[in-house]
C-alpha cells in the first residue's frame, strides 16, 4: 500500500476552481442531510476514534508523558464500557501516536506489540522554515528510529508564491527520504487563503506522492474545519479519477466528528477510498 | 449488547433516524381526524358536504378527511373577507405589523409541528420542511411585519386592492400559503385561500395559527376544496384580485376567466429553467447545485434547474460527478433525518413523470437513474433520474415534468449557452456556473427569467422578488416588487365589469373592409401641397400594406386629413422591426435614452405652435386647450427622459454574502392603443414610459384623431430615435389591436380603448401570457400628473430580475 504519485500535472493545478460560498455551504448542509443515533453513532464514534493520531508536540515532552499517551493510545476507550458494548475483543485503539523525532524511541518501546504505529512530525516543524537538507536528514532519523508515518508539514512559501514545482519536488524527495514509512503532508490550511489554493496544494502533494493529506500541524490560528476538509476529500477524489489508485486519505485535526465522517462517507465511499484505509 | 458481532463497525450502514409524528398526531386526533372550513376565524361544517380524504404519499394512508368547500362557501367566506375589509383595511399599520409578528412568532413557536405536517402530507423529507420551508415562512412574515409597519410611510400613494382569491399548489403548501398571505394582509387586504386538493393540513395548521395570533375574523379564510372551487373564488364578484400559483395551463384559464373583470391578476407559473455550467466552473460545486436544483423537494419544484447546459468540453467529467452524485442521493420516508429524497406527492404525478421518462427512452434518450434503493410499500417513489443525448427539440427537454428528472444538453460557447437558455416559453428561473464574473454577469442580463442564482440555485428570502417572464407568468412574490400586486393606486376607483356570454361572443375586432370615402372636391389639397401622412415602421415612412386610406374629420365634419388604413401586415411589420430593435434598444446606456428622449421634447417644442394648432383643428378645442396640450406633452417627456436612469433597481437585503441585485429590465416588445382623448399627450404619455425604459412598441394612435401621431414621427426622425423603437400603425384600433394580441412576439399590451376590447385584450393574451395594461373602458385623465405618469407607467414598463451574486474567494 502507498501511492506512488505521479508525474505533476500542472494543467490541473492551474485549472482547479473552488467557490467559496457553494463550498461552505456544502460543508454547511453535510450535517444535516443525515443523522446517525444510537448503535450506528457509536459505531461512527469509535471509528472516528480508530482513526486519531493521539498526539503530544510539546516542548516538554519526557519519556514518562508519551509512555502514559501510549497508553491511552492502546486503550481509549475503558474496558467497562467495551464490555457493554460487547465489543472487549475488538481492539479498539486509535490510529497512531504522534510525536516529535526525539520521542520516537520512547513511543515505539511503548507501543512495542499493539501494532499501532507511531508517527513522527519532521521538516522543521510546524513552521517549516529550515533548509531541506535538514528537513529531509530529520525524516530519515525519525524512520531509523521505529516511525511508521512521518507528518511533513508543506513549505507555505511555495504555495503562496504559486512555485508548484518547487512543492511537488520537495514533497517528492521528503516521500523518498520516508521510505516504506507513510507520508502524510500537512498543508497548514490556516495559513493558506484561499480553498482553491487547499485543492491546488491537495493535489500537487497528491501527484508528489503522499499518502495522506492533513489540515492543519494545530498551530496554526485556524485548524481543521469542514469546508477545508469537504475541498480536501475532493482533491482525493479527482486524483483517484485521474489515477485509479486508492491509497489516499485525507485525516483531520480536531473537526467534529459525525459531521465530519458522514460526508467522507459521502465523498470517498468504499468503492473508491475502503473504509479501512482510513486506519 | 448489538455492537457484538456486527457489522457496523466495518460497514458504517446509516440506520434509521425518524423524526417522530406522534405531535402531528395528536393534532389530527384533536379534530376527529376530520377537518372542516375555516371562515371567520371558525371551523365550519356545512352540511351536506363531502369529506375527501388527505394522504400520506409515503404509505398511501389516509391522514384525515377534509371538507370540500363549495361555491356556497365561497360566498359566505368572501362575504367574510369583505366585511372583515372594512375595518382591517382601516386598521394601521402598526397594528397590522403586530398581528403579522404574532403569526412569525406562533410559526417559530410551533416550527417542527408545521414540519413534521408538512413532510406528511407532502411527502418532502423532514430535512427541507424542517430547515427550508418552515424558516421561510416565519422569516416571510417577520419581513412582511415590516412592510405592514411601513406602508403608510414609504409607499402613501397607494391602498389595499381588497379581497383576495389566492389559489395555491401541492409542491411547498405552506411556503406558498405565507408568500401569499403575509404580503396580503400586511397590505391591508383580507384574504380567502385555498390549498392543493392533496395537501390541505398545513393549511389548516396556519388556521389555528392565525387564530393563536389573534386575527380579527374573516381577515384569513381557509377553503380546501377542489378545482370548482377554485374558479367558484376566483370568478366571485366581490373579489378584487386573483393570485395564483400553479401550472401555465390552468394560469392561462385564470387569465381567460378574470378577463375585462377589472380584478388584478398575479401569475406564478411553470418553468423550465436553465442550469448552466461553464468549464471556468468549480464543477464539484456545480454537480452539488444540481442536487440542490433538481433533486430538492423530488424535482417539484417551479423553478427547478431542469434544463442543464453542460460546456461541451467538460461534459463527460461533469457526467461522470453526476452520476455518481445521483448513486449517493438516500430516497426514503420523508421522516427519516437521512434522507435525501422523498415521495412524490401523488400517485398521477408520480404517472406523469414516468411517462415522461418512457417517453424519453422511447425515443431514444439515455436515461440514467440512480442505482440507490427505492423503498419498499405503498408510497410514491420515483429515483433520481438523468436523461442525456437528448435535443432541444425532446419532449422531455422542452416540458416541465415537475419531478426529480434532469435533462442535460451542450453548449460550445457562451453566445450558443444563452440562446439555448432562452429557447423555452418560459421564463422562471436559472442559474449559471462559472469562477468568471464577467461572464456569470454577462449571461445573467441576457437569460430571459425572474431570478438568476450565479453558482447557487433555489435561493430564496422575503427580501427577493419571485416571478416570471413570459410564459411563466406576472407578478412578482417577495421584495418590495411583491407588494405592488396587492396594492392600488388611491387615486383608482374600483372597477367591476361584467359581461353577458352574448357580449363577449359579439364580433370584435373584425377585419371588415374600411368604408370607402372618398374627400370632396379639392377638400384635400386646399391651397397647398397634398399631404400624404404614412405610417412609421422600423424607421421608414411606408404605406399602408392594404393601400386603402381613411379621412379623418374634425368634430365639424371638416376634413383634417387622411391616414393609411392599416392591416395584419402593417402590424406583422411593425412587431417584426420592434422585436429586431429591441436588444440594440436595451443596451443602449439609459443616459443616451434619456438624451434622446429630451431631444424630442426639444424638437418638439420647436414645432410648437403647429402641434398646438394640428390638434385644435382634429379635435375642435380651443387654441389654449391645445397648446396646453403641446406643453403637458414637453413636460411629460421631461419626466420620463428623467426616470430614464433612475429606475434601475436595487440591492435586496437577503441573508446572502455578497449581492441580490433587483433589475428592472424591459418587458420587451409592447403594444399600446392609444385613447382618443389628448390625441398628443396620450399618445406621449404612454410611448415615452416604454421607450425610456428600453421596450420597443408598435403604436395605434388614436382611432379619431391619429394626425398628432404621425406628425411625431418626423420629431423622432430629427431626434436620433432608432430604427423600431417606435412603430407607428394607424386604422382601426380594434382590429389592429386584435392582430397584435395574436402575435407570439409581443410581451404586453397597453390598451386604452373599451371596457368590452379590454375584456378581449386580456383573455386573448393568454395565448402567450402578455403582461396587459388596459383600461376597463374607464377614460383617465391624462392632464393630470396623478393619473398621467408615475409608478403604475414604470411598474407597467419593466419587469423585475433578481440576479444573486454570492461573494467570498
Amino acid at each position: 500500500m502507498g501511492n506512488p504519485g505521479i508525474p505533476l500535472d500542472l494543467g490541473w493545478v492551474h485549472s482547479a476552481r473552488v467557490n467559496k460560498s457553494a463550498t461552505e455551504r456544502r460543508a454547511a448542509e453535510i450535517g444535516t442531510r443525515r443523522s446517525i443515533k444510537k448503535l450506528h453513532q457509536l459505531a461512527w464514534l469509535l471509528r472516528s476514534l480508530r482513526c486519531i493520531d493521539l498526539t503530544t508536540l510539546a516542548g516538554d515532552d519526557t519519556p514518562s508523558n508519551v509512555k502514559r499517551l501510549c497508553a491511552k493510545a492502546r486503550n481509549p476507550v475503558h474496558i467497562d464500557t467495551l464490555r457493554l458494548l460487547g465489543i472487549e475483543n475488538e481492539n479498539i485503539t486509535v490510529g497512531a501516536v504522534c510525536v516529535y523525532p526525539n520521542r520516537v524511541k520512547d513511543a515505539v518501546a511503548a507501543l512495542e506489540g499493539s501494532n499501532i504505529p507511531v508517527a513522527s512530525v519532521a521538516t522543521g516543524f510546524p513552521a517549516g522554515q529550515t533548509p531541506l537538507e535538514t528537513r529531509l536528514s530529520e525524516i530519515r532519523l525519525a524512520v531509523a528510529a521505529g516511525a511508521r508515518e512521518i507528518d511533513i508539514v508543506i513549505p507555505r512559501t511555495a504555495a503562496l508564491l504559486s512555485d508548484w514545482q518547487g512543492l511537488y519536488d520537495e514533497v517528492k524527495a521528503m516521500k523518498e527520504a520516508c521510505g516504506s514509512a507513510h507520508l502524510k503532508t500537512i498543508l497548514a490550511t490556516g495559513e493558506l487563503p484561499t480553498y482553491q489554493m487547499v485543492y491546488q496544494c491537495s493535489a500537487v502533494c497528491l501527484m508528489a506522492g503522499a499518502d495522506f493529506i492533513k489540515t492543519s500541524t494545530g498551530k496554526e490560528p485556524v485548524n481543521a474545519t469542514l469546508p477545508v476538509a469537504l475541498v480536501m476529500c475532493r482533491a482525493i477524489r479527482d486524483y483517484y479519477d485521474r489515477t485509479g489508485s486508492t491509497p489516499s486519505s485525507a485525516s483531520y485535526l480536531l473537526p467534529p466528528p459525525s459531521s465530519l465522517f458522514v460526508f467522507v462517507h459521502l465523498l470517498l465511499p468504499p468503492s473508491i477510498c475502503p473504509c479501512s484505509t482510513f486506519l | 449488547m448489538a455492537l457484538r458481532n456486527s457489522s457496523l463497525l466495518e460497514t458504517l450502514v446509516y440506520g434509521p433516524a425518524p423524526e417522530s409524528d406522534s405531535t402531528a398526531r395528536a393534532w389530527i386526533d384533536q379534530h376527529e381526524r376530520r377537518f372542516g372550513l375555516f371562515i371567520n376565524n371558525q371551523w365550519v361544517h356545512p352540511e351536506g358536504r363531502e369529506y375527501t380524504d388527505t394522504c400520506s404519499p409515503a404509505d398511501n394512508t389516509s391522514l384525515a378527511a377534509i371538507c370540500e368547500g363549495t361555491a356556497e362557501d365561497a360566498d359566505v367566506a368572501v362575504q367574510a373577507a369583505r366585511t372583515a375589509f372594512t375595518s382591517w383595511s382601516k386598521t394601521s399599520g402598526h397594528e397590522r405589523a403586530k398581528f403579522l409578528y404574532a403569526i412569525a412568532r406562533q410559526m417559530q413557536k410551533h416550527q417542527r409541528l408545521l414540519a413534521v405536517v408538512e413532510s406528511m402530507d407532502n411527502g418532502k423529507p423532514i430535512r427541507e420542511s424542517r430547515d427550508a420551508d418552515t424558516p421561510l415562512c416565519v422569516r416571510h412574515f417577520y419581513y412582511h411585519a415590516g412592510w405592514a409597519q411601513l406602508m403608510d410611510s414609504e409607499l402613501p400613494q397607494y391602498r389595499p386592492v381588497g379581497v383576495i382569491s389566492q389559489v395555491i399548489p401541492w409542491n411547498f403548501p405552506l411556503l406558498m400559503l405565507a408568500w401569499k398571505i403575509a404580503p396580503a394582509i400586511a397590505m391591508g387586504n383580507t384574504v380567502v385561500l385555498k390549498p392543493a386538493p392533496s395537501t390541505r393540513l398545513s393549511a389548516l395548521l396556519f388556521a389555528e395559527i392565525v387564530l393563536a395570533a389573534g386575527l380579527p375574523p374573516g381577515v384569513v379564510n381557509i377553503l380546501p376544496g377542489g378545482n370548482d372551487l377554485g374558479f367558484a373564488l376566483v370568478n366571485h364578484p366581490d373579489v378584487d384580485k386573483v393570485a395564483f400559483t400553479g401550472s401555465t395551463g390552468v394560469g392561462r384559464l385564470l387569465r381567460q376567466s378574470t378577463a375585462g373583470s377589472g380584478k388584478k391578476l398575479s401569475l406564478e407559473l411553470g418553468g423550465k429553467s436553465p442550469f448552466v455550467v461553464f468549464d471556468s466552473c468549480d464543477i464539484d460545486s456545480a454537480i452539488e447545485g444540481v442536487v440542490d436544483a433538481i433533486w430538492y423537494n423530488q424535482g417539484q419544484v417551479c423553478c427547478a434547474g431542469s434544463r442543464c447546459l453542460v460546456q461541451e468540453n467538460i461534459y463527460d467529467r461533469f457526467m461522470h460527478k453526476l452520476r455518481r452524485r445521483m448513486n449517493n442521493l438516500r430516497i426514503g420516508g420523508p421522516l427519516d433525518k437521512c434522507v435525501d429524497i422523498g415521495a412524490i406527492n401523488s400517485k398521477r404525478q408520480l404517472d406523469t413523470i414516468a411517462g415522461y421518462v418512457e417517453e424519453a427512452r422511447a425515443s431514444g434518450a439515455e436515461v440514467i437513474q440512480s442505482t440507490a434503493p427505492l423503498p419498499e410499500g405503498d408510497g410514491f417513489w420515483f429515483p433520481p433520474t438523468v436523461i442525456a443525448n437528448v435535443q432541444p427539440t425532446s419532449k422531455c427537454v422542452v416540458e416541465e415534468i415537475f419531478g426529480p428528472v434532469l435533462t442535460v444538453l451542450t453548449f460550445r460557447h457562451p453566445k450558443e449557452a444563452i440562446a439555448l437558455s432562452n429557447n423555452t416559453a418560459y421564463g422562471l428561473a436559472s442559474s449559471v456556473w462559472t469562477q468568471d464574473i464577467s461572464l456569470a454577469l454577462d449571461v445573467a442580463f441576457q437569460i430571459r427569467a425572474g431570478v438568476v442564482w450565479v453558482n447557487c440555485h433555489n435561493m430564496f428570502d422575503a427580501a427577493a422578488g419571485f416571478g416570471g417572464y413570459k410564459e411563466s407568468g406576472y407578478g412578482r412574490e417577495s421584495g418590495k416588487e411583491g407588494l405592488k400586486e396587492y396594492l392600488e393606486f388611491k387615486w383608482k376607483g374600483v372597477v367591476r365589469r361584467s359581461f353577458t356570454d352574448e357580449q363577449k361572443a359579439a364580433p370584435w375586432g373584425a377585419d371588415t373592409p374600411p368604408a370607402i370615402e372618398l374627400p370632396s372636391a379639392g377638400s384635400a389639397r386646399g391651397q397647398s401641397v397634398d399631404k400624404t401622412y404614412k405610417m412609421y415602421i422600423g424607421g421608414k415612412q411606408s404605406r399602408p400594406d392594404g393601400q386603402y386610406s381613411r379621412t379623418i374629420r374634425s368634430p365639424s365634419g371638416a376634413m383634417v386629413g387622411e391616414v393609411g388604413e392599416g392591416n395584419r401586415k402593417d402590424i406583422r411589420n411593425a412587431v417584426e422591426a420592434a422585436h429586431k430593435a429591441a436588444p440594440g434598444w436595451g443596451k443602449r446606456a439609459a443616459y443616451n435614452r434619456s438624451q434622446i428622449l429630451f431631444y424630442i421634447a426639444e424638437n418638439l417644442d420647436a414645432r410648437f405652435e403647429e402641434f398646438a394648432k394640428r390638434i385644435a383643428s382634429m379635435t375642435g378645442e380651443s387654441i389654449e386647450s391645445a397648446r396646453n396640450e403641446v406643453t403637458l406633452s414637453i413636460q411629460r417627456l421631461f419626466y420620463w427622459a428623467a426616470f430614464s436612469d433612475k429606475h434601475g433597481g436595487s440591492v435586496q437585503e437577503t441573508p446572502l454574502y455578497g449581492a441580490t441585485v433587483a433589475i428592472h429590465e424591459p418587458v420587451g416588445v409592447v403594444g399600446i392603443a392609444c385613447p382618443d382623448r389628448f390625441p398628443l399627450l396620450g399618445f406621449v404619455s404612454l410611448f415615452a414610459p416604454a421607450v425610456v425604459r428600453a421596450n420597443t412598441t408598435v403604436i395605434i394612435p388614436s382611432e379619431k384623431y391619429p394626425l398628432s401621431a404621425v406628425d411625431l414621427y418626423q420629431v423622432f426622425d430629427t431626434s436620433d430615435l432608432p430604427a423600431g423603437v417606435v412603430n407607428i400603425v394607424t386604422g382601426t384600433r380594434d382590429v389592429l389591436t386584435k392582430t397584435l394580441m395574436s402575435h407570439m412576439h409581443v410581451d404586453a399590451m397597453w390598451y386604452f380603448g373599451s371596457d368590452i376590447g379590454s375584456y378581449h385584450v386580456q383573455h386573448a393574451s393568454a395565448c402567450n401570457l402578455k403582461r396587459t395594461f388596459v383600461s376597463y373602458g374607464v377614460e383617465r385623465d391624462w392632464a393630470s400628473n396623478e393619473q398621467g405618469q408615475g409608478h403604475e407607467f414604470l411598474y407597467e414598463a419593466t419587469q423585475v430580475k433578481n440576479i444573486w451574486i454570492p461573494a467570498g474567494v
